[in-house]
């Protein structure tokens, strides 16, 4: 197998520069001195094992206008990631077992990003009748969830939770009570009431999840929270962790960076499932990752097209696309502006979404996967449209400066960006 | 001013300076011959992707009025029913060469959206529950006629307030021009955390009403008495239907104003129609005037003055 090295690598922040040495998909070691056939310059930037993400919506099969497997999964090299869980609501539900595996290797051949395809708890994700779990599991499915669309019948989330424990499955939920929900397309507030634009409160999420942990205390099951987006979300995940319930939970970098404020731009591309909520949402959320509450980070990468997120609040659909910003977007939102480290940003994106997901953590040592990203904290540029791989150009950071690009993303010892 | 999409960004004198412009239109309006040529050879187009009858009557006319030609799109017959996008239907407007568009859109933030595409001035009809900007305006105007001074007046807006675009727009502009706004309604109809300077909000008639100075019912749609949302009609009209009685709790010197159109006997009741009070047919008058002065604003500036 070919051997090469990544010259100029700083392995933390401001450190001396150092040589990785990698032989096929492998990483061999650092500084060691080897014969190889190819080098790279890392170009001083710092190290880091590619990102991990839970939680992204790659539209394909089925919608072609918003994003295919070769355009969702290059944003996700782009942006810095090594495997990426896909949700299942495509056209058809991925709600079968050969579907998982002609995703796992139609994503295999374009040796982009690993894909890790979640599949739907019920059949076409409409809540009728369940999946089957242990055939799923076997084909290689991450996780079952009906994602978007909720899960109102309790009982079969219960017998859902079941299966998939007995499958060694985690299920996802998109906590939120479609009957609170209602037609809300931002959070329901003086913002909502000011621009008579329908609301969909927190209690919607909050309620949900309360019935959410109950069901999951009576199962044992491991249940995964999607998104949380409201202050009391974060208590309430905080109370059932403390009570030793088996759940995770996970942030989106918009619900990090926004609030429902940016509705009064009157722009869909504001407009996202669950709605950005108040500022004291927002504190809370970050407060909960920085204790722990919140496990990780998830894009809720949501690509629409241009078309479709020009049209008005009430037509556009719900969804930002962002895997190709988060990390210049929250390095530049909380670490340069002292509301985490670096080192906790790249966990919430490595090992935290690893460990929900109970895959091995990545390192950069000798035998790891030579999966890994070189960013470059110093570069810094406007988010520039043209410039994304994602097929949905309209995001709410275009023209924001923002700092901390990836440079250089390897997948399997192979550069796929940079 | 560049567009007028609510009143963001607004101040006391720019109301007045529109005012000026609309007491100008109002004297052309008295005149035998009711006709300006101050907008020329320029073309208005009303973009209604919801029905109005009135309100596009109402732009049209004052557009005419000033001699503009007039155009109107409406969506039901239009490309909008093939598919066709709100941003190629206003790029292909504008390529038309319309020098303005007055669009009415059943989504709040709408008329944003058309501005972002226009290019030429856009006048908000009313979009969804969020703003109708000119109604608030000969709202105020005509309130202006009788008392001269808004300042230190008492408005209560009754109805279906959280639906309401007509309230939106004049909560953000009477309290502007010094009025306090109580808004009033059933608890289901009422939007449960706004505040703001000269802002009260009550689900309780008598009170709201004890020392108005104006009554502004709104409409009340059927639909929305029947979906469900826990006041029914015969239950609307008992608490909040405004009639003679309690239009007398305000005082004989209280303005009675509606947006029309009226739905007799639901917001308001027919012992009301002819009382001396009801300023609507004025509402009317002053919409005209009001609308002349926000299309030559807009199109020719406020600094030359009419007629």
């Amino acid at each position: 197998m070919p051997r090469t090295a990544i010259t100029g690598l700083r392995r933390e922040a401001g450190g001396s520069p150092h040589t990785l040495y990698l032989e096929g998909p492998t990483i061999l070691g650092w500084d060691l001195d080897l014969e190889v056939s190819a080098t790279w310059d890392g170009r001083g930037g710092l190290a880091l094992p590619a990102f991990t993400d839970p939680h992204v919506h790659l539209r394909d099969p089925g919608q072609p206008h918003k994003e295919t497997l070769r355009s969702g999964l290059a944003a996700a090299a782009a942006g810095g990631y090594g495997t990426v869980v896909s949700m299942p609501n495509t056209l058809p539900a991925t709600d079968q077992p050969e579907a998982v595996l002609s995703l796992r290797v139609r994503a295999d051949a374009l040796g982009l990003c690993r894909l890790i395809p979640a599949a739907a708890l019920t059949l076409g994700q409409e809540g009728r009748v369940l999946s089957d779990a242990s055939l799923l599991a076997e084909a290689g499915a991450a996780l079952l969830t009906d994602d978007g669309r909720t899960n109102e019948d309790g009982g079969l989330l219960r017998y859902g939770l079941q299966a998939a424990k007995a499958a060694g499955l985690l299920v996802a939920v998109h906590a939120e009570d479609a009957s609170l929900r209602r037609g809300g397309v931002m959070h329901e507030g003086q913002v909502s009431e000011r621009l008579g634009l329908p609301g969909n409160p927190a209690a919607a999420e909050t309620a949900r999840i309360a019935r959410d942990l109950e069901i999951c205390a009576l199962t044992g099951a491991r249940l995964h929270l999607q998104h949380l987006s409201a202050a009391r979300s974060v208590e309430l995940v905080r109370a059932a962790k403390r009570a030793g319930l088996p759940v995770t939970c996970e942030v989106t970098p918009h619900h990090l960076t926004l609030t429902d404020t940016s509705l009064l731009q009157l722009d869909a591309v504001y407009k996202v499932a669950p709605p950005l909520r108040t500022e004291a949402d927002r504190q809370a959320l970050l407060a909960g990752l920085r204790d722990g509450t919140i496990d990780c980070l998830a894009s809720d990468h949501a690509p629409h097209s241009p078309a479709e997120k020009e049209q008005d609040l009430l037509a556009a659909p719900f969804g930002i696309a962002n895997l190709e910003l988060v990390f210049p977007l929250l390095y530049s939102e909380l670490v340069l502006k002292g509301a985490a480290s670096l080192e906790q940003l790249t966990g919430w994106l490595t090992s935290g979404p690893r460990k929900v997901l109970g895959l091995p953590e990545c390192t950069l040592e000798a035998g790891q996967p030579a999966d890994l990203v070189v960013m470059d904290l110093a570069s810094e540029r406007p988010v520039d449209p043209e410039r994304l791989r994602t097929q949905a150009k309209l995001g709410p950071w275009n023209g924001r400066q923002l700092r901390g690009w990836p440079a250089l993303t390897l997948y399997q010892g192979r550069v796929v960006h940079g | 001013m560049r567009d007028l999409l609510d009143f963001a960004g607004w101040s006391k004198p720019d109301a007045e300076d529109l005012f000026a412009t609309a007491d100008v239109m109002a004297e052309v309006l008295r005149r035998p011959v009711k006709r300006v040529p101050a907008l020329q050879g320029f073309t208005v187009c009303t973009a209604f992707f919801e029905n109005s009858t009135r309100t596009r009557t109402s732009f049209e006319l004052a557009a005419r009025r000033m001699s503009a030609d007039v155009v109107s799109f409406a969506a039901g017959t239009s490309s909008l029913a093939k598919g066709e996008s709100l941003r190629d239907t206003v790029e292909t407007l504008v390529a038309m060469g319309v020098d303005l568009i007055v669009v009415r859109h059943s989504a709040s933030g709408a008329a944003h959206l058309v501005r972002r595409f226009a290019g030429v001035p856009v006048i908000n009809g009313g979009d969804g529950a969020r703003a109708h900007p000119t109604q608030a305006l000969l709202d105020a105007y005509t309130l202006r006629a009788h008392w001269g001074e808004l300042s230190g007046k008492r408005v209560v807006i009754l109805g279906d307030v959280l639906h309401s675009r007509v309230a939106r727009s004049n909560l953000e502009l009477l309290p502007l021009l010094g009025a306090k706004v109580v808004l009033c309604g059933p608890a289901n109809l009422l939007p449960q955390s706004l505040s703001g300077p000269n802002l009260e909000v009550s689900p309780d008639l008598d009170s709201a009403l004890d020392g108005a100075d104006a009554v502004m019912a709104l409409r009340v749609q059927r639909e929305r008495l029947e979906g469900g949302l826990g006041v029914s009609l015969p239950e609307y009209a008992a608490r909040y239907q405004l009639n003679r009685s309690r239009l007398d709790r305000a005082g004989p010197r209280a303005l009675l104003l509606h947006p029309g159109p009226m739905n007799r006997d639901v917001e308001i009741s027919s012992d009301l129609a002819g009382d001396p009070r009801s300023c609507v047919l004025e509402q009317v008058h002053a919409g005209l005037a009001i609308r002349m002065a926000v299309l030559y604003h807009l199109l020719v500036g406020k600094k030359e003055r009419a007629a």
